[in-house]
């Protein structure tokens, strides 16, 4: 597999075409949070609404329009993170930063289990111009965290 | 044919990506530099480095001549008078200067003199749609800044300027018109003829954005008639962080300054100051000498290469370019058809169906192919011309026809490497 075809993985061209949680919805939960993030390198954007409901996240949709490797980002993001709880969230926004962050090399297994679909933007990681597309999503999902107020001691625990 | 000038620039013999030969299609963006730049800054801190008009002592002397000789040569590529070019940081800041000095001859700053530049309030501003945002929004500020209401002149489906509004939206409350002198986009070169004799029919000052055409035309501001022009030294073969402002003597020596400092003043007291005439006047504080002196190198080299050739070679490879692209299926062409025998620049923004920009630029970056992905700095166009962003190959000096082929044939593949049909849907 060349570094390019590493990049722009099977799972990813899926996502970027037939992406998930795309398009607004009122948020479920008590704590609703909305997030606006662009990419200035590119005019990429994202807009992401997130519901909480106790400590886990019970909604996330959002529209945007980019490259394929950022749109399919928020959509891996969405399937990862609705139904989990604000602790494996950061555990896997952790994860995520660090993949991006290891210049292309695999992750380990208990890596690939905490991110699932979303170890594919491993080649990204190579690419260091494209990191901020493959954020894009995330950065918005802690954005809208931080203004869903959620009490610190669910956020952190 | 100017091909044979590569060997001057070192860095077009690097690899690209995954050790392809290095197609540089980005210069629209950045300009490489010729060894004659490199080697211009180089000496100047080997040989010369000293105070520019700060010395009595020989290398002091030295360096000031360097640095005036720069000013000089830079003057002569664009027609000017060495006291009509003010150096810049780069070509936004020269806009800025332009658009904060109106705005502080508006608050009464630079007396008498400053007065004629005052606006406020039933005044307007003029700016085209098609404007790099570095020529936008100095404006939009200055509006907000005095009271004065920002109009434009619009643009066709393929970026033309809509000159005949232009009676209607420059007219007797228009103090300013801003305008570029071809778009970094749609690489149209605009009639600024047209513009500046109707500024001058309503006593407007005009603003010229030069960027993309003083490294690409012969370039002649004072015949012209443009009141003050804006263009970067790293565009046109010379170095980052220096850029050139051109105004007309009368109008650089009222017009006040913006950044306050050191070796600018005719006289202090504890409450008032004048000013030197131009340049001096704008020049606070230590300039970017070595910069200066390579930007005068680089218009040294594309004056001796002659700016007709330059811009024969350009023309002929933009269309190749456009022909090429416009006739991908699957690909728009954003601008005039590469057929039209308009006057264009050498570059060509398009969008591919299907692939956004950014994808796009990485699949020719994967076979050494450096283009631009994204706005360009020019939001309100693309949006104009209804998409967000696009991708942009553009030429200099040193591009050849063989470059611009390999970009078609990499640019005829990416559909498919996303899996597209080859045919539009």
């Amino acid at each position: 597999m060349s570094a390019l075809e590493q990049m722009y993985q099977q799972v990813i061209m899926d996502h970027a075409k037939q992406a998930h949680g795309r398009g607004l919805e009122p948020a479920e939960g008590a704590h609703v949070g909305e997030s606006f993030q662009v990419n200035t390198t590119c005019g990429d954007e994202v807009r992401l609404r997130v519901g909480v409901d106790g400590d886990r996240i019970a909604s996330l949709t959002w529209e945007g329009q980019g490259c394929s490797i950022s749109q399919a980002s928020v959509s891996v993001l969405h399937d990862l993170v609705v139904g989990s709880t604000l602790t494996d969230t950061h555990a896997a926004e952790a994860a995520f930063l660090a993949l991006m962050q290891a210049r292309g090399e695999e992750p380990d297994a208990a890596t690939e289990d905490l991110l699932g679909d979303a170890t594919a933007f491993v080649g990204i990681g190579r690419y260091p111009a494209r990191i901020k597309c493959a954020l894009l999503g995330w950065m918005a999902l802690k954005d809208a965290l931080i203004q869903a107020d959620v009490p610190p001691e669910r956020r952190d625990s | 044919m100017l091909t044979d000038l590569r060997a001057d620039f070192p860095a077009l013999a690097r690899e690209g990506r995954n050790g392809r030969p290095l197609v540089y299609l980005d210069s629209g963006a950045t300009s490489h530099k010729p060894a004659q730049v490199l080697q211009a800054e180089a000496d100047f801190y080997r040989f010369s480095n000293g105070a520019v008009g700060r010395g009595a002592h020989l290398l002091a002397e030295e360096a000031t001549e360097a640095f005036e000789g720069a000013r000089a040569a830079v003057a002569g590529f664009v027609g000017a008078g060495p006291d009509q070019i003010v150096w810049a940081e780069n070509a936004t800041a020269a806009l800025n200067l332009v658009a904060s000095g109106i705005g502080n001859a508006s608050q009464g700053v630079g007396g008498d003199a400053g007065k004629r530049f005052a606006i406020g309030e039933g005044d307007e501003i003029v700016v085209t749609e098609s404007e790099h945002h570095a020529n936008l929004i100095p404006w939009q500020i200055l509006a907000r800044r005095t009271g004065a209401t920002l109009r434009w002149i619009g643009v066709d489906d393929d970026g033309r300027l809509d000159l005949g509004s232009l009676a209607d939206v420059v007219g007797e409350r228009t103090r300013v018109v801003a305008f570029q002198h071809a778009s970094n986009v749609t690489g149209i070169i605009h009639d600024v003829e047209a513009i500046i004799a109707r500024a001058r029919e309503v006593g407007a000052l005009t603003v010229m954005d030069a960027c993309q055409t003083a490294p690409h035309l012969p370039l002649d501001l004072a015949a012209l008639g443009v009141d003050f022009a804006a263009f970067s030294g790293h565009k046109m073969l010379g170095p980052t962080g220096i850029g050139a402002l051109y105004g007309r003597t009368e109008l650089l020596n009222a017009l006040p300054p913006s950044v306050f400092g050191g070796s600018t003043v005719k006289t202090v007291t504890m409450t008032e100051t004048t000013w030197l005439d131009a340049p001096q006047r704008f020049e606070a504080g230590s300039q970017p000498v070595a910069q200066a002196i390579g930007m005068g190198a680089a218009a040294r080299y594309l004056g001796a290469l002659g700016m007709d050739r330059v811009a024969a070679h350009e023309r002929a490879l933009g269309e190749r370019l456009r022909r090429g692209v416009e006739a991908i299926d699957g690909v728009r062409l954003l601008g005039p058809s590469g057929t039209s025998g308009e006057n264009v620049l050498g570059l060509a923004a398009f969008v591919v169906d299907g692939v956004h920009p950014h994808d796009v630029g990485q699949v020719l970056d994967d076979a050494g192919i450096a283009v631009r992905v994204g706005h360009h700095c020019a939001q309100p166009l693309h949006r104009r011309l209804g998409v967000p962003s696009s991708t942009r190959a553009s030429t200099h000096v040193y591009t050849t026809e063989a470059e611009v082929d390999t970009f078609l044939a990499s640019l005829r593949g990416v559909r498919s490497f996303f899996r597209l049909s080859a045919v539009t849907a």
